[in-house]
């Protein structure tokens, strides 16, 4: 078990800066989530812990050893790739062994660690197999037990998930959950995948060309975003997220529709600011389809055409028109609609954000 | 007729056709292995009749007990042949492979630069016919005192054989995917043992095929060899064939039993190695 800590963190391709001086601080058992866009470093701040890519600058330390020149051997961390990476020409117990083997531990000592693993994933009566005889879901999980057999300090995961299938990806979500609660250690996992990084990390990193945008525990970066690209990155669907500018404690959108400015900004913006407006589709339904979190006062509605619906089930997003752009709503108790219906949508202000235009930096404060 | 009965007898009537065609490439293929070893077991007479004589009348070992009986009976120092070969062609070969397995893995894993430019020169050397190599060749070695001897065969056949050998273990080890050794790095192997338990066994099959390809072109060269060598110090069975060659006589049938003698270790090497050969034992490492 250790702790994780990047300081200054720095990654160049010749000229070209990927990673750009970053910090973080991943506490003993902490499960920490690495989101972004590709390209956005992710993966190869992953691969920089691990030691499978040098670094350009900066420090590493696992625990309280400074790792930034030892080789990935060195560092005792464990890691799962996108890929898998299974050996193929070893049986699913000789994959899980390997670690131990290269190690010099006794046959017997490799069985039993080997079975103890396979118990807790549940891969007993497949350990004589090859990974060409698995399916997708047990390679992954053959990965996972290759990964915990040698209790390592940190386990790192590439995007584990990412080629299994959406039933199986939720299923393996619940069983990286019950492990990290069983293994107790330290998870840095990388996903582009936000539902992902909100149902599993105590904390997320949302990264972006290669600068971290916000760190938080999911809740926080749910609600309180620093930034309009956390805000328009975490969620789903994603946040709805116009220009406006402000005017007589109004909001006017490029349309000339308006808004009231929400009460919790009043004094953080000044007349002929130019803001983005964001407003998750949570918080925004058809009149009486919708509960509003705030004060009742706050919240807004306006008559709106409709102009696409996508029917859920327990619920419908409707795509309504206002400010010359379509808005997603939240539909609760759904009924039917049709394209061009009026109906009356609720804007719950108390939970919508403000971002600078110029900085894109919220304003919340 | 209905459609259904239609299509059947189409695709039996195809399939007839397909055996058939196999057929006749097959023969084409295995006719001259066959004649050559049926001429080894039939008199001159016969192998030089016009029309052939396709059934031999009477079929006799008289060429094999010839070649072995010694100098001044009919035979050749067919066991000293043998032994230059072997030496040779293992010798050169073993070399072929660990050069090409060092530089196939470099040009599969590595960029570097000019990575194109040396890996199309490498190729474009193989474009050269040895027997074009033969002449200037023949003068450095003069100078340098190495005609006829193992060591300077050996070297001719590895400057052939390796950027062979180099080409096609690149392509193998490119079928490898990275991540596995990033695996076995991470699992607690050094760079070195990562390649040994990972990469290198998947890679096998390539490596084995790189090598019966380069001991076949080592074992049959002739162009070269007929130039290097003068003496049963390092003359190759190939060369030894020219033994059967008077001023004015080609005794064939000798011949023909001498081309024998070269092919059954060569056939043996391929079947032994073929085991190896097989393919998609990378299946399963990543997704599918």
């Amino acid at each position: 078990m250790a702790t994780v800590s990047l300081k200054n963190l720095v990654k160049k391709y010749g000229h070209l800066e990927v990673v750009h001086a970053i910090n973080l601080d991943v506490a003993d058992r902490e499960f920490v989530a690495l989101v972004g866009p590709s390209g956005c470093g992710k993966s190869t701040t992953l691969r920089m812990i691990a030691g499978l890519e040098a670094i350009s600058g900066g420090h590493i330390h696992i625990g309280d050893r400074e790792v930034n020149n030892l080789p990935p051997r060195q560092r005792n961390i464990s890691m799962v790739f996108q890929s898998y990476a299974l050996y193929p020409h070893m049986t699913v117990a000789e994959n899980m062994g390997f670690s131990l083997k290269i190690a010099g531990k006794s046959q017997d000592e490799i069985a039993s660690a080997v079975a103890d693993a396979a118990k807790t994933l549940g891969l007993e009566e497949l350990l004589d197999r090859r990974p060409s005889q698995l399916s997708g879901g047990q390679r992954q999980r053959v990965a996972m037990g290759r990964a915990i057999v040698r209790h390592p300090d940190v386990f790192l995961f590439d995007e584990p998930l990412s080629n299994l299938d959406a039933k199986l990806r939720m299923q393996m979500r619940t069983e990286i959950k019950k492990l990290h609660a069983k293994v107790q250690s330290t998870v840095i996992y990388v996903t582009h995948d936000q539902v992902e990084a909100m149902t599993l990390a105590d904390r997320i990193v949302i990264m972006r060309d290669g600068h971290i945008e916000q760190v938080g525990p999911p809740e926080e970066v749910f609600r309180r975003p620093a930034t309009r690209f956390v805000a328009g990155f975490i969620g789903s669907p994603t946040m709805n997220l116009h220009n406006a500018v402000v005017s007589d404690g109004r909001l006017v959108f490029a349309n000339g529709d308006t808004l009231p400015l929400p009460a919790q900004f009043k004094d953080r913006v000044s007349a002929g600011q130019k803001v983005i407006f964001g407003l998750r589709p949570d918080d925004l339904y058809p009149t009486g389809h919708g509960i509003h979190s705030g004060e009742a006062a706050e919240v807004h509605a306006v008559e709106v055409p409709v102009s696409l619906t996508e029917p859920l089930g327990n619920e419908t997003l409707v795509f309504a028109e206002f400010a010359g752009q379509d808005w997603i709503s939240r539909m609760l108790n759904p009924k039917p609609l049709r394209v061009g219906d009026r109906i009356n949508l609720s804007f719950d202000l108390s939970q919508s954000h403000l971002f600078d235009a110029a900085s894109e930096k919220s304003l919340r404060g | 007729m209905d459609e259904n009965q239609t299509n059947r007898i189409k695709q039996i009537l195809l399939k007839i056709g397909h055996l058939v065609g196999l057929f006749i490439a097959m023969a084409i293929i295995c006719l001259p292995g066959l004649w050559i070893v049926l001429s080894s077991l039939r008199p001159t007479v016969e192998i030089m009749a016009k029309p052939p004589v396709w059934i031999p009348e009477s079929l006799s070992f008289d060429a094999y007990i010839a070649m072995f009986s010694g100098v001044g009976q009919g035979g050749i120092p067919v066991l000293d042949y043998f032994r230059n070969s072997i030496i040779i062609s293992v010798t050169s070969t073993v070399i072929a492979l660990a050069i090409g397995l060092a530089g196939g893995y470099a040009f599969a894993r590595y960029r570097f630069r000019g990575k194109t430019a040396i890996f199309l020169g490498f190729m474009l050397t193989r474009t050269v016919p040895g027997i074009a190599l033969s002449l200037p060749l023949f003068f450095v070695y003069a100078k340098l005192g190495m005609i006829d001897t193992h060591f300077g065969l050996i070297l001719a056949y590895v400057a052939l054989n390796v950027p062979f050998t180099v080409w096609l273990i690149d392509g193998f080890f490119r079928q490898v995917p990275r991540d596995l050794a990033e695996a076995a790095q991470i699992d607690g192997c050094t760079r070195w043992q990562a390649f040994w338990q990972v990469e290198f066994p998947l890679a096998r099959s390539g490596i084995a095929s790189a090598g019966i390809f380069a001991f076949l072109i080592s074992w049959n060269e002739f162009a070269l060899a007929s130039q290097l060598t003068r003496s049963t110090n390092s003359k190759t069975l190939p060369v030894g064939l020219l033994d059967y060659t008077a001023e004015f006589t080609i005794d064939w049938r000798g011949m023909c039993a001498l081309a024998v003698v070269m092919i059954i270790p060569a056939l043996t090497l391929t079947f032994i190695v073929q085991k190896h050969l097989v393919s998609g034992l990378t299946s399963g490492a990543v997704k599918g």
